[in-house]
């Protein structure tokens, strides 16, 4: 096992959950990516917009952060496809894949009420009935998707 | 104010996200892989996030609203419904497909390569037919 990543992985996590808290304790909000940045592009709430450009500006700045501290401090598992080559991984498939992908993952977290962060960091956290239902619910359709994807369809590959 | 609290709260979760490896599609899927190589690094990313977000919640909400707005807004539902469960499943099914959930996709923008930008146009055409999809039937 590969406990350098894991380690990462757990710093990582703990970075991610102190984000979490961060924006409850000074605004009251939840951080959930979906919920933020789709209510900013789908609805634009007046008043209530600011802070959803703010926060995914951070998002996009942090990574950029990790590059500029230099190297070791990324964790992709092959090559990067940053200028570092270490922090942001390459996609996974092509583009009619991603179109699939990202149309399921829209419609999904804008009927489901959540994503990753949302349902995960913040609702498990909350001990949310409807979180730990939403979380096992994707977690297990996501590992059955890879294992349809990579074993049935992909003879193990 | 709300702006700024709001960055350092984006950046912190981007920081999150690059250390832990989660803006590699490569370690996301390799952990969803139960039955190849697995990989455990995302259960480490999800377990050190909800704990310590756990205890954070618990501190924050000590006080009696945020500190620079006037009150937690937290969902208070505990139903579950078919949309909720529905959801959750075609988003499993995408992020099997792809690797990114929304908040790395949108973190890995500065390595911004073509099949990412589809699916980012295309998580965003999602969420505004979702708007469009009639809302839940009252039970």
């Amino acid at each position: 096992m590969d406990w350098s990543s894991s380690l990462q992985g757990l710093a990582g996590g703990v970075l991610i959950g102190l984000s979490a808290t961060w924006l409850m304790v000074t605004i009251g909000r939840i951080a959930g990516v979906s919920g933020i940045i789709g209510t900013l592009v789908t609805a634009r709430p007046k008043g209530d917009s600011a802070w959803r450009l703010a926060f995914l500006l951070g998002l996009i700045c942090g990574p950029v952060v990790v590059m500029l501290l230099g190297r070791g401090l990324g964790n992709v598992a092959g090559a990067g496809v940053d200028v570092t080559g270490e922090v942001i991984g390459e996609p996974a498939g092509g583009v009619a894949l991603m179109l699939v992908a990202g149309l399921l993952v829209g419609v999904g977290t804008g009927i489901g009420s959540g994503c990753t962060s949302g349902h995960g960091v913040c609702g498990l956290a909350r001990l949310s009935p409807r979180s730990m239902v939403a979380t096992l619910t994707f977690l297990v359709a996501a590992i059955v998707t890879v294992f349809v994807v990579r074993h049935l369809i992909g003879g193990g590959a | 104010m709300r702006f700024l609290m709001a960055y350092i709260a984006g950046l912190l979760f981007g920081l999150g996200l690059a250390v832990s490896g989660m803006t590699d599609p490569a370690r996301v899927l390799g952990f969803l892989d139960l039955f190849g190589a697995w990989d455990p690094t995302l259960i480490f990313v999800l377990g050190g996030a909800v704990v310590t977000n756990f205890f954070g919640y618990r501190l924050a909400m000590r006080r009696p609203n945020p500190l620079f707005a006037g009150a937690f807004q937290v969902p208070t539902r505990r139903d579950l419904d078919g949309r909720l469960i529905g959801g959750a499943a075609l988003f499993g099914i995408g992020w099997g497909l792809s690797g990114y959930c929304p908040g790395p996709a949108f973190a890995s923008v500065v390595g911004l390569t073509t099949p990412l930008a589809a699916m980012l146009i295309a998580m965003i055409v999602g969420w505004f037919l979702a708007r469009a999809l009639p809302p839940a039937r009252l039970t």
